[in-house]
């Protein structure tokens, strides 16, 4: 069966959406509520696999009447970067990519409704996506229904040739839904479409292709379809221990129309300790099934119809191990803030992969022969909230 | 099978919504003091939450329904 | 073929809508009236308060909890209205719906207030009074009838409970 076309997605999804719409409003029972007025600048820090970024993050968020609230973000990432990808076809490079958001939330009645605008620049990607979510509480507030949609385009340019330039347009649905279970635990679960068209690949990565029999090979720039669809269903859960802590655990299962199948599984454990201090570990699992084109070793150029040797579509798996810690104050010299907290949280990520092979390692190697590659990396995040 | 998906979504949806509307709320308002211990929440630091997406997304193949809306960036 | 099934699903879509409609308006629609239910309670205070027994007053039940953003947002008001109401022969009740009673405590702590708090530590009271939001404002009258009933506190809520007061204190 051939996979559908976005279009015919995109309409199917849209007809569906706006169902789900009228249901949602058409039953009124009780509020939702206006997200908290607050403010988080966070110092967040990425370190592994020959790459460092780092910068800032700033939220401020703030409600105007009672009924509107507003908020802008602020993101940085500097960018150093010797990865793999880049070693063996390219040089080291620094980069600056900067995000922006802004948000508005409008409550009417016992409806929430946002509309977000975000703007990811750097030298060689402009991406401009714009999103509107619903969410209506019902049921005594049981039952939160939500609805998103978002739509991307993208400007893609090449920095070792000026005359490139590409574009690729992105659509996002989403349906979830939150329910009390018990007095103690919540579950939720969440569904997200999205189609892809245009330019889907990196201008700077090429495959590789050996011919064992005649000895030569060589690479060439990767060849990838112009459309993309998946899909990610997900549940969250969280349940509550009689000496206050929370157990948290998310399951996704990920697959789409290029043969990637993925899931990840996490779990999370928060424990206040003495009064203002909260402490918290979690631990995930992902683990990846390759895309249809993926090869990291092809036998000759134009083997196929579409190649790819993009790490990030290979088999492989991800494990990380995170804790942190949060210190709660009351503020009494600055009148406008009720309450604050610092918080730092520590992840440890180890990368395995199956089917992608590390050509920085030394020696001579008959290619495919090289080890497979695996790197670790660290992630720091550093950052103040207050509330007001 | 996306279309089919999508339909399957929407319909359980719609039934878990009607369910649940027919049925008396079983944890009363006055009975909600541990779920709403901010401990509790699924998303109680949306800056930090935001940005491990982030991270997992620019690495991983997966993406998508972890309750954030979309975004695009060129990293590689 | 295709576009076929999908306005069938768009039509199921909207059906499903207009029947939620019709089904919840009516549940939507009920307004409470009546006697109000009795119930004894013991106040902060110590003693013990009977609602029969203010028979005669104007009685406004405020149900609060300490988790309750829009409860502690209202306190200082109902304050207010106790306080300018009560020589007309107002009286209000504040009852905590908490399980454990130490969080209510740190809350009155920090905004105190001069009306009676009482303790419905097994939410026997909040059941029979079927208290469906957080905060719920219940308005009694001199013969014991139910006569408004507020679910949950936007503010500008005070002034209908003003207007409601000044109505049944009289009557």
């Amino acid at each position: 069966m051939a996979p559908p076309v976005p279009a015919e997605v995109a309409v199917a999804a849209t007809k569906s959406f706006i169902g789900l719409l009228l249901l949602a409003v058409s039953v009124n029972l009780s509020a939702a509520v206006l997200p908290e007025d607050r403010s988080d600048v966070m110092f967040h820090r990425y370190d592994g696999g020959g790459v460092t970024v780092d910068g800032p993050s700033i939220l401020v968020r703030k409600s105007i009447g009672q009924s509107v609230s507003v908020s802008a973000n602020y993101y940085v990432d500097s960018i150093s970067c010797a990865s793999v990808d880049v070693i063996t076809s390219a040089s080291a490079y620094t980069e600056e990519r900067t995000e922006t958001s802004l948000s508005a939330d409008y409550l009417y009645d016992k409806t929430l409704m946002t509309l977000s605008f975000t703007k990811s620049d750097e030298s060689d990607y402009l991406s401009e996506t714009s999103s509107f979510d619903i969410s209506h509480d019902m049921f005594g507030d049981l039952t939160t229904v939500s609805l998103g949609y978002s739509v991307g385009n993208d400007d893609i340019k090449n920095n070792t040739d000026d005359s490139f330039s590409a574009r690729a347009k992105k659509q996002y649905f989403r349906v979830g839904v939150t329910q009390v279970l018990t007095k103690n635990s919540i579950l939720g679960v969440n569904l997200e479409t999205i189609t892809d068209e245009g330019f889907l690949r990196s201008p700077y990565r090429s495959y590789r292709y050996w011919n064992s029999a005649t000895g030569t090979g060589g690479s060439a720039p990767e060849i990838y379809p112009t459309t993309r669809t998946s899909n990610a269903l997900a549940f969250s859960l969280k349940y509550f221990l009689p000496y206050r802590a929370a157990l948290s655990g998310e399951y996704r299962y990920y697959d789409d129309t290029w043969g990637v199948k993925a899931s990840n599984v996490e779990i999370g454990y928060t424990h206040p300790l003495e009064r203002d201090w909260t402490f918290n570990i979690h631990y995930r699992y992902y683990n990846q099934d390759a895309a249809d084109f993926y090869s990291d070793l092809f036998t000759r150029a134009d083997e196929q119809n579409y190649m790819a040797r993009d790490k990030e579509l290979s088999t492989f798996m991800d494990h990380t191990i995170g804790v942190g810690v949060s210190y709660e104050f009351k503020p009494e010299k600055w009148q406008f803030v009720d309450r604050g907290s610092f918080n730092l949280e520590l992840d440890y990520i180890k990368f395995d992969y199956d089917d992608f092979r590390d050509l920085t390692v030394e020696g001579s190697f008959t290619p495919g022969d090289e080890p497979l590659y695996s790197f670790s990396a660290n992630v720091i995040k550093a950052y103040l909230s207050i509330w007001y | 099978m996306t279309r089919r998906l999508i339909h399957a979504g929407m319909v359980s949806v719609m039934l878990w919504t009607l369910t649940a509307c027919s049925v008396e709320p079983w944890v009363k308002p006055y009975e909600r003091a541990n779920l709403a211990d901010p401990i509790m929440s699924f998303s109680p630091n949306p800056v930090a939450k935001r940005y491990m997406d982030h991270i997992y997304e620019v690495r991983e193949g997966a993406r998508g329904a972890t309750g954030a809306g979309g975004g695009g960036c060129g990293c590689n | 073929m295709l576009k076929q099934k999908h306005s069938a699903v768009w039509i199921k879509c909207i059906v499903f809508a207009m029947l939620f409609g019709v089904v919840m308006s009516p549940l939507l629609a009920a307004a409470p009236s009546g006697p109000a239910p009795d119930f004894t309670l013991k106040s902060r205070t110590g003693e013990n308060i009977k609602l029969s027994e203010l028979r005669g007053q104007v009685v406004m039940i405020n149900f609060w909890a300490s988790w309750c953003g829009p409860c502690r947002q209202e306190m200082p008001l109902l304050d207010q209205l106790y306080q300018r109401y009560q020589p007309m022969g107002f009286t209000l009740l504040g009852v905590n719906v908490e399980e454990d009673s130490k969080a209510a405590e740190k809350v009155l702590g920090e905004i105190p207030v001069s009306f009676p708090v009482l303790f419905d530590n097994r939410n026997q009271v909040s059941e029979t009074y079927q208290v469906s939001a957080m905060p719920s404002t219940v308005l009694i009258d001199r013969d014991g009838n139910v006569r408004y009933l507020h679910k949950g506190y936007l503010p500008g809520y005070e002034e209908d409970y003003q207007q409601q007061i000044r109505e049944l204190v009289r009557e």
